[in-house]
């Protein structure tokens, strides 16, 4: 059974649903509006279930990819897909965020929803085909494909100044993808194959690998992203809806991070040995001076969009330690971020769905009125600055201790981060939760309802489980991440 | 070779200038009345033109000038294929403004029997006297709302700038047949690995200078906003699409055939000209308030990257050449059935702010238009990505990365103006109600559109080969 194309285009039969639903149904009508959610909800829960049995089949002892398939297509290129250690969490993760962000979006989103839930769910289909694909070719058409849908739900359901924000992420990403798109057509021309698991053995010139390397960079660099071109983030973030952000830092982040893996790493091992000393320093400085920067904002929403690059900066930096544990605390930082920066995009769309507006200075004091919603909050806060029992903890330790084994600098350095993410994180809490009521408005603030219970649920129980039983993540990158420093040792000849 | 036998090769243009010749003399006894018979018999005779190409005897007749190979019959295919769209377009148009008029297919007929000369020239004499019947063809074709003074003035300002342009072509090929001694591009050859000097060169940069009129790249490309935003929109979409494939085939052919021996020296002019056409087609088209002038900046820039495919002087860039210019006709076709199809009290919408809201008011015409824009943007997986994908594959291959970065960069400063139409329709509010949209222009909209995609991932698998093959016939070493 074709399982992973399976899971790739399930939520393709949710927007054969909704559009079946608009050209026979009438659109405007709440009833429609009422079943498109439902489509969307059902799609998004097959596919989850669907990644879980993806997960539960996938044999964790085995380093290589599994459940390939593999068709020709034309000029060369293949249709293959397949999963190793490294991307099959992803696709959980993908899969897992998913059915809340459509959850989330139920009341919030009131114009055009079956557009909305269409490009939710194909934004879906693309981001879980981009951690399948196992061409460079396919690889490029869903990681490049995903821009689309994404630049809608900015421009369309987000905030103010929505098409600024839409304009910039899609022509700063799309500026990385054309040079790496160059890089990837420069090497199906040296090495003439477009597999992935080929081109990790191919030995590409290491002064063609610099080049390569940079081109990529270019690319993930913007899209994970790193300092200096994460501005793009803050504003994207700001102006797309509670689900776009959700959607845009728990899984599009980590789209880059997982481009260094999949590709620098292993397929140009001396360039990346190279620049390694490059990504400490900007890894660096992502993380102590976004810390910085969140620390003065007055919008809920770009704080935590800039502690999301602070975040990010602690992946780089465990990526290229070179070392299986700081890898697997980048991969598990990821995915923890994942989960909890998420969390926090939805924590402030709680608030901004009931009062409207991500000024900090408007709020305070809101334990008296939403205590519910304060230890959420609190939990997601605590797993944000890394507190042991968290799944924050976790990544940040072992990111840094890698880092050490490689640079001992770079680890003292990522460390005044965690420092810093409790002065900014902490800092926010309180201005928002304690103190006193003063502002009127914030009488009738009504605490989370059944639906919000049941979205910040899984996501609680996630940070819970993956802060106290860190190896359920381990078992399974474990092997995968020995192969990988396996073929970078072996290439830079270490 | 005997006369019957050059007469089997030339059929497609025969079965063109017969059927021309034949629907001119109906057309004058029976009066506009019969237009639409006229314009039936014309897709008749361009399909009948179609299958001579295909299935026709191949070689080389009269005394070479006149080549049938898989390139004359790949690009004669799809020319007579666009040449059979934009009649359908714009006898449906014209008959909407009662302006309707039997020389309108007769004319583009004409314009098809040129190009198809021009796509199969083996001289220097077929080769102006393809680029001449086309050239008046079009010319015509560009002033035919002669009540209109913008149409007018289109066609005059074409006219004028094109004989330009041809005595540039002509001064070139005198040059050339002077130093050479022969008009025939194989003897060329021979004469240039001989070493024919610098007199040879001269003509060819001037004969590229006029082809580059013809094929609207940068810096020749002065009257194509101009001819594009006046002449009328059926025409555009006819001139923006097979004349380009039919003078890029032309180009590909004189150069590759006539002057192997002196690639280095072609190639650099024809590199020029393409990283000019890039620059240009991006940053003038994001000052562009009209559709029309929008479209005639993006079609510069296109050829650009057409050129840079040329000028690899290579198999696979000729292969990518002709896959790209394929692509890029169908989604630009669509562009401008789209236009045709969006009308406001009687006014064709050929502003981008008229756009305002059109995702509201017209959702499919909205989606064809957003499809066809995010193609020639160049994201995958549409169909303009793909074609991309092979000229910049071709020109990396080649060693011409420094261009192709340069035209991938490019690429992103015109991403802008088609997002800018994307986020017109789908951000702003709607102005107002637009007109019921004619059903063929609808159609092809959505024809076009559905290739970008997700036909086109089919379509490939068949291009791919079939452009393989054209390119073979350039014997390319």
């Amino acid at each position: 059974m074709p399982i992973l194309s399976l899971i790739t285009y399930a939520p393709l039969l949710g927007v054969v649903g909704i559009l079946a639903l608009r050209l026979f149904g009438k659109p405007q009508d709440p009833k429609t509006v009422e079943a498109s959610k439902w489509i969307a909800l059902v799609a998004t829960l097959a596919t989850l279930a669907l990644s879980v049995l993806l997960v539960v089949q996938f044999n964790p002892n085995d380093a290589g990819f599994q459940f390939v398939e593999e068709t020709p297509w034309f000029a060369g290129f293949s249709y293959r897909m397949g999963v190793d250690g490294i991307s099959v969490l992803f696709v959980l993760l993908t899969a897992f965020l998913m059915p809340i962000c459509i959850a989330a979006s139920w009341k919030s989103i009131e114009k055009r929803v079956l557009e909305y839930m269409f490009a939710f769910l194909l934004l879906e289909t693309l981001i879980i085909g981009v951690f399948c694909a196992l061409d460079i070719v396919l690889f490029y058409i869903f990681f490049e494909f995903g821009l689309i849908p994404m630049f809608l739900i900015i421009g369309i359901w987000g905030g103010q100044r929505r098409v600024y924000a839409a304009f910039k992420f899609f022509l700063y990403t799309l500026l990385g993808s054309v040079l790496m798109l160059a890089a990837i057509l420069a090497m199906i021309g040296i090495s003439h194959t477009s597999s992935i698991p080929e081109l990790m053995t191919y030995h590409f010139d290491p002064a063609v690998q610099r080049w390569l390397w940079l081109a990529f960079f270019a690319s993930f660099a913007v899209k994970l992203p790193m300092w200096p071109v994460h501005t793009w983030l803050p504003d994207a973030h700001v102006e797309a809806p509670t689900a776009g952000s959700v959607i845009l830092a728990g899984i599009l982040l980590k789209l880059g991070g997982y481009g260094f893996m999949r590709f620098s790493l292993p397929m140009f091992p001396q360039a990346s040995q190279f620049f390694t000393p490059l990504i400490f320093a900007l890894s660096v400085i992502a993380v102590v001076y976004t810390s910085l920067v969140a620390f003065r904002q007055v919008d809920f929403k770009k704080l935590i969009a800039y502690s999301s690059v602070a975040h990010m900066g602690f992946v780089t930096m465990g990526i290229f330690s070179g070392n299986a544990v700081g890898e697997q605390g980048a991969i598990f930082q990821m995915l923890s971020h994942g989960v909890i920066s998420g969390a926090l995009f939805l924590c402030v769309g709680v608030v901004y769905d009931r009062m409207h507006t991500r000024e900090i200075a408007f709020y305070g004091g809101l334990v008296t009125r939403m205590p519910l919603y304060a230890a959420t909050f609190m939990l997601f806060t605590m797993g944000n600055v890394g507190l042991p029992g968290t799944s924050g903890f976790v990544g940040e330790i072992l990111t840094m201790t890698g880092a050490y084994g490689a640079s001992t600098w770079t680890a003292l350095f990522a460390a005044s981060g965690v420092i810093l993410s409790a002065v900014y994180a902490l800092s926010l809490y309180r201005r928002v939760i304690f103190g006193e009521l003063a502002n009127p408005k914030l009488a009738a603030i009504a605490d989370l309802e059944l639906r919000e219970v049941a979205i910040f649920t899984p996501l609680i129980v996630g940070t819970l489980v993956l802060g106290v039983q860190p190896n359920l993540v381990f078992q399974v990158t474990g092997p995968a991440v020995d192969q990988l420093l396996h073929l970078w040792r072996a290439g830079a000849g270490l | 070779m005997s006369f019957s036998g050059a007469l089997g090769i030339a059929l497609p243009e025969l079965v063109l200038a017969i059927g021309a010749l034949v629907l001119l003399v109906v057309g004058a006894f029976r009066g506009d009345r019969s237009t639409s018979l006229v314009s039936t018999g014309a897709g008749l005779v361009l399909a009948a033109a179609a299958a001579a190409a295909c299935w026709g005897p191949m070689g080389a007749a009269f005394s070479g000038g006149f080549v049938a190979d898989q390139a004359s019959a790949f690009a004669k295919v799809a020319i007579y294929l666009m040449s059979a769209i934009a009649i359908l377009l714009g006898d449906r148009w014209l008959h909407r403004l009662n302006g309707a008029r039997f020389e309108y297919p007769v004319l583009i007929l004409l314009a098809a029997l040129g190009m198809g000369v021009m796509a199969s020239a083996g001289d220097l004499i077929s080769l102006y006297l393809g680029v001449e019947l086309m050239s008046l063809a079009t010319y015509v074709l560009a002033a035919f709302r002669r009540d209109d003074a913008r149409s007018s003035e289109a066609g005059l300002k074409y006219f004028v700038l094109g004989a330009l342009s041809s005595g540039l072509l002509l001064y070139g090929a005198s040059l050339i047949y002077g130093f050479a001694g022969s008009v025939r591009f194989p003897e060329i050859a021979h004469a240039v690995a001989a070493g024919a000097g610098t007199g040879v060169i001269f003509g060819v940069v001037f004969l590229i200078c006029g082809l580059a009129f013809k094929v609207a790249a940068a810096p020749f490309h002065m009257w194509t906003p101009d001819v594009y935003e006046g002449a009328p929109t059926p025409v555009v979409a006819f001139l923006a699409a097979a004349p380009k494939l039919a003078a890029m085939v032309l180009f590909t052919r004189a150069m590759l055939q006539g002057f192997p021996g002196a690639t280095h020296q072609w190639a650099q002019v024809v590199l020029a000209v393409a990283v000019i056409s890039m620059a240009v087609g991006a940053l003038a088209g994001l000052v562009q308030k009209n559709l029309k002038r929008l479209l005639a900046y993006s079609s510069i820039a296109n050829i650009g990257y057409a050129l840079m495919a040329l000028a690899t002087g290579t198999e696979q860039g000729v292969q990518a050449l002709l896959v790209f210019m394929v692509l890029y006709m169908i989604d630009v076709t669509g562009f401008f059935a789209c236009l045709l199809a969006l009308n406001r009290k009687g006014e064709p919408m050929e502003t981008l702010p008229s756009l305002a809201g059109l995702a509201k008011e017209r959702p499919g015409l909205a989606l064809c238009l957003t499809g066809l824009s995010f193609s020639t943007m160049g994201i995958p997986p549409f169909s303009g990505f793909w074609g991309k994908f092979y000229v910049f594959k071709a020109a990396i291959a080649a060693g011409l990365w420094p261009v192709a970065v340069f035209g991938l960069v490019t690429s992103v400063v015109a991403a802008f103006y088609y997002l800018r139409m994307v986020k017109t329709m789908w951000f702003d509010p709607s102005p107002g109600q637009t007109d019921p949209a004619p059903i063929d222009a609808r159609a092809i909209a959505a024809a076009a559109a559905l290739f970008s995609f997700p036909l086109v991932l089919a379509a490939l698998a068949a291009l791919d080969p079939l452009a393989r093959l054209a390119a073979t016939a350039f014997h390319i070493v």
